[in-house]
């Protein structure tokens, strides 16, 4: 019991990291039809850049938390601008493909830039609030995975809010079901566009600050944690917020017991061995929909 | 027909001429190296190119491929004594045989939902080789025996250029046949209109099935000339970052296009060498041309300069 | 004889039937007409013979055979062809390339021979675009042969997609609005197109909102109202009806 409470423990803290990503996913699924590739960097910068402000400009990790994930939302906003907008703004737009490599072509145009700032090499944030690990049932926990558990569970909430509440959250949540629609009824589907970027990025951002102090950071760890992020919106149904938090969270504890269970030399492959398995089995995810093509 | 038969002898002499004089200007074995890893992704993306840019199905996972088709070579003839030739032809058989198998339920799927499939699949093989030690040799790599054809070890880069030369020109003449017939019309009918093709009877599944395959098994072939060629792999070869390097070469050299696939081949494999005078900008500066190219020429490079130059002179377009 | 049965056919969409409970047979080599307000199920009832969609219930037989399970391409093979309202020509491609297309099912490509351009394969090859250039020449594309599809006018797509699907010589033609978006001259012209197909020998069935040109060609006209037969008969019967006046020429007419 205990050992798999373990597992349970450690599963869970990673699914609310893979949830987080796959919500940036997501958000930017639905404002366009884009898959960015560069979602798993906005983690590297979150955690790389909190470092930098922590040890290079001396804030307190307080203050270095907010700045950074400002930095990030930044980021994906200066992404957006100038790579997404410029190629999928030209009449006709681009094909997937095209955009696929261009958010693959930003996600190494990043890695090079975090690479060549601040080195190749690991990074460590302390945790913010101590490691004694607190004993449930014999497992042992650590406080920095509450603080991940907890702030995601925050994150939801406020996005809950966000897009039932307020006017701009509405017109995007307008924007995800009938583009031209929203336009129609003076919806100003270009900023939508812009504030998805950000949003995700301001996302990607916190994942990579709270996952810092347990796992490290270093310019090249978004690669990984983008991929399963993507698999986790993929499996919760691309598109879908619910879906996304579902997907994380069941592909983090699936590996996490595997992991332990199974074979940790496998831990990685996890992920992809079961989204495989669901596409094979229901080709629109978990929870999404099954759409039909209009002739 | 009359004049397509000409660009295609044309482009394919032009192609030969190329292999033939090009080391008249090589200097040195890493050159002649350099050459070789280009016609080597250049024969993986004139395969992938018959399923991106004539079928239009992304494939985010054919670095997987080329790994397996390498590993076959490389384990079955270091570790089982088998001839080269024979662990070749197994490697092409084997890795066909996988993509036919995953092929079909993973070809049902669309866009987002295919690139993810592809690309679990590429990630997979690639913690399989890294993991699998006593076989692999795990991250490490392995050495590869020559490829020997009877007495004859058939070792250094300028016997290597020539095979991998010779090679990739077959490939292109195979390609270009394929698109130009029958097979070809119906791969790019059901890019145009999936629902057109099946219309007029086309069955489209076993055509993205068929096409998977073959592309496959081109890479698998590459694979295995590439580990007999450097003489040494690793499972780096199967990576994630492998599998886009391949897609961004059919993309930028233009899709559709199957000089385009060599074209966009061997700018991706000698651009990094000469950004490695970058040194730590190398990645940085890279990634910017990847978005750059794909901003203002989304088309692809070669399909890009051909319209230009049929507006310079002033043709018809075809 | 009876080309194509149609049995209690129903679709539909959610809450919405888009055809229900529809019963009708297609007699050999004549024209046919379908007609209703928009969203009266035509073109998804198109789409339920070519096998696009799969029917709620009911049963669709081709020469007496049941074809209701069979998949799109499958139902090609046995001899139908179709032309779509919102055009799907294979813009990656030439025009006569798409026409060529259209001869798949007897050109049975094979794939070491299309590999090494064996002289069979070649040869198979070069009839086939023969064939395609005569078809082009025959819907009247005949100077457009070498352009590419994405290049040509909306007009000339519309033909293209009719020379394309009598590329694979159908039994039954089913064509979606060939008129619409046409002008009177181009009009005119697939007017006397069709008459040319069906005299060839193919049964036409005719999706149309130009009431001039349905009443001009139709043999036969089949009036749907909410997925629902209203009426069908010639044209005078049909234009007699009082059910179709009140139903469909009334609401704009009054």
């Amino acid at each position: 019991m205990a050992e798999f409470l373990q597992f349970a423990f450690s599963g869970l803290t990673v699914g609310a990291i893979y949830a987080l990503v796959a919500l940036g996913f997501a958000l930017i699924y639905n404002a366009s039809h884009v898959i960015n590739f560069a979602q798993g960097e906005f983690v590297t910068i979150g955690g790389m850049a909190t470092v930098a402000l922590m040890t290079g400009g001396g804030l307190p990790l307080l203050l270095a938390i907010p700045a950074a994930v400002m930095i990030t939302a930044l980021v994906g906003l200066a992404l957006e601008k100038f790579a997404v907008e410029p190629a999928i703004g030209r009449p006709g737009g681009a094909s997937v493909v095209t955009i696929i490599i261009i958010t693959i072509g930003a996600s190494i145009f990043i890695r090079g830039v975090v690479q060549v700032t601040l080195g190749k090499d690991f990074h460590r944030l302390p945790a913010f609030s101590g490691e004694a690990p607190i004993d449930i049932l014999g497992a042992r926990l650590q406080p920095q995975s509450l603080w991940v558990l907890g702030v995601t569970l925050l994150v939801v909430a406020a996005l809950w809010w966000f897009f039932g509440r307020t006017r701009f959250g509405k017109a995007m949540l307008a924007t995800s079901h009938n583009r031209l629609a929203a336009q129609l009824v003076g919806i100003d589907t270009r900023l939508v566009l812009l504030a998805s970027f950000g949003l995700s990025a301001a996302l990607g951002g916190l994942a990579g600050i709270l996952t810092a102090p347990i796992t490290l950071t270093k310019y090249d760890i978004g690669i990984m944690l983008g991929l399963k992020g993507f698999a986790a919106a993929i499996l919760g149904g691309l598109g879908s917020g619910p879906g996304a938090i579902v997907g994380g969270i069941a592909l983090g504890l699936a590996e996490a017991l595997a992991a332990g269970y199974i074979s940790s030399a496998y831990k990685d492959a996890v992920a992809f061995i079961i989204i495989l398995v669901v596409l094979f089995v229901r080709p629109s995810g978990l929870l999404g929909g099954r759409s039909t093509e209009r002739v | 027909m009359r004049r397509l038969l000409d660009a295609r002898t044309g482009g394919l002499l032009a192609l030969a001429l190329i292999i033939a004089l090009l080391p008249l200007i090589l200097p040195n074995k890493f050159y002649y190296d350099v050459a070789i890893k280009t016609a080597l992704n250049a024969l993986v993306c004139v395969g992938l190119n018959l399923l991106i840019g004539y079928a239009g199905q992304i494939s985010l996972g054919h670095a997987g491929f080329f790994a397996l088709g390498g590993y076959a070579s490389a384990v079955l003839t270091a570790r089982y004594q088998w001839n080269g030739f024979a662990a070749m032809a197994v490697g092409m058989a084997g890795v066909g045989l996988l993509a036919f198998i995953v092929a079909r339920p993973i070809l049902r799927l669309r866009g987002h939902y295919l690139a993810m499939a592809t690309l679990g699949l590429g990630i997979i093989i690639a913690i399989v080789l890294n993991r699998e030690i006593p076989i692999t040799g795990g991250p490490d790599g392995m050495t590869v025996p020559a490829l020997r054809l009877g007495e004859w070890r058939l070792i250094g880069t300028t016997t290597w250029y020539w095979i991998s030369g010779g090679v990739l020109l077959i490939a292109v003449w195979l390609a270009l046949n394929l698109i130009d017939s029958g097979v070809g019309r119906a791969l790019r009918a059901l890019h145009g209109s999936e629902v057109a093709a099946e219309t007029v009877g086309i069955d489209t599944t076993r055509y993205k099935v068929l096409i998977f395959v073959i592309s496959a098994v081109f890479a698998s072939l590459a694979g295995s000339l590439f580990a007999h060629a450097e003489r040494f792999i690793t499972p780096t070869e199967a990576g994630f970052m492998r599998s886009i390097e391949f897609v961004t070469m059919v993309v930028l050299g233009g899709m559709a296009s199957t000089y385009g696939a060599v074209v966009g081949a061997a700018i991706l494999t000698v651009l990094p060498q000469l950004l490695t005078k970058l040194h730590d900008y190398e990645h940085l500066a890279f990634g910017a041309v990847l978005i750059l190219v794909m901003i203002f020429m989304p088309k692809g490079l070669v399909p890009t300069l051909q319209n230009r130059l049929r507006h310079l002179v002033g043709g018809q377009p075809r | 004889m009876s080309v194509l049965t149609v049995e209690n056919l129903s679709k539909g969409f959610g809450g919405v039937q888009a055809v229900a409970e529809l019963s009708f047979s297609i007699t050999e080599k004549r024209i046919h007409s379908i007609i209703g307000p928009n969203g009266a199920g035509k073109t998804t009832l198109f789409n339920l013979i070519t096998g696009i969609y799969t029917p709620s219930s009911g049963r669709i037989s081709l020469l007496g055979d049941d074809i209701t399970g069979l998949p799109t391409a499958a139902r090609a093979a046995r001899g139908i062809q179709r032309t779509f309202q919102n055009l799907q020509i294979f813009f990656n491609m030439t025009a006569l390339e798409n026409v060529m297309v259209g001869r798949h099912l007897s050109l049975r490509p094979r794939l070491l021979p299309s590999l090494l351009r064996l002289p069979a394969s070649a040869r198979a090859d070069r009839e086939t675009e023969a064939q395609a250039a005569d078809l082009m020449a025959y819907v009247g594309l005949g100077k457009w042969l070498d352009a590419d599809a994405d290049a040509m006018p909306y007009g000339a797509l519309k033909r293209l997609e009719i020379a394309r699907a009598l590329a694979a010589r159908p039994r039954l033609l089913l064509l979606d609005e060939p008129a619409a978006g046409l002008n009177a001259v181009e009009t005119a012209e697939i007017d006397e197109l069709i008459k040319r197909i069906a005299a060839g020998g193919t049964t036409v069935v005719l999706v149309e909102h130009d009431m001039k040109l349905v009443m001009g060609v139709s043999d036969h006209i089949l009036v749907l109202d909410y997925g629902r037969k209203l009426a069908d008969g010639t044209a005078a019967e049909v234009r007699a009806n009082p059910d179709v006046i009140r139903a469909y020429l009334g609401a704009g007419a009054a």
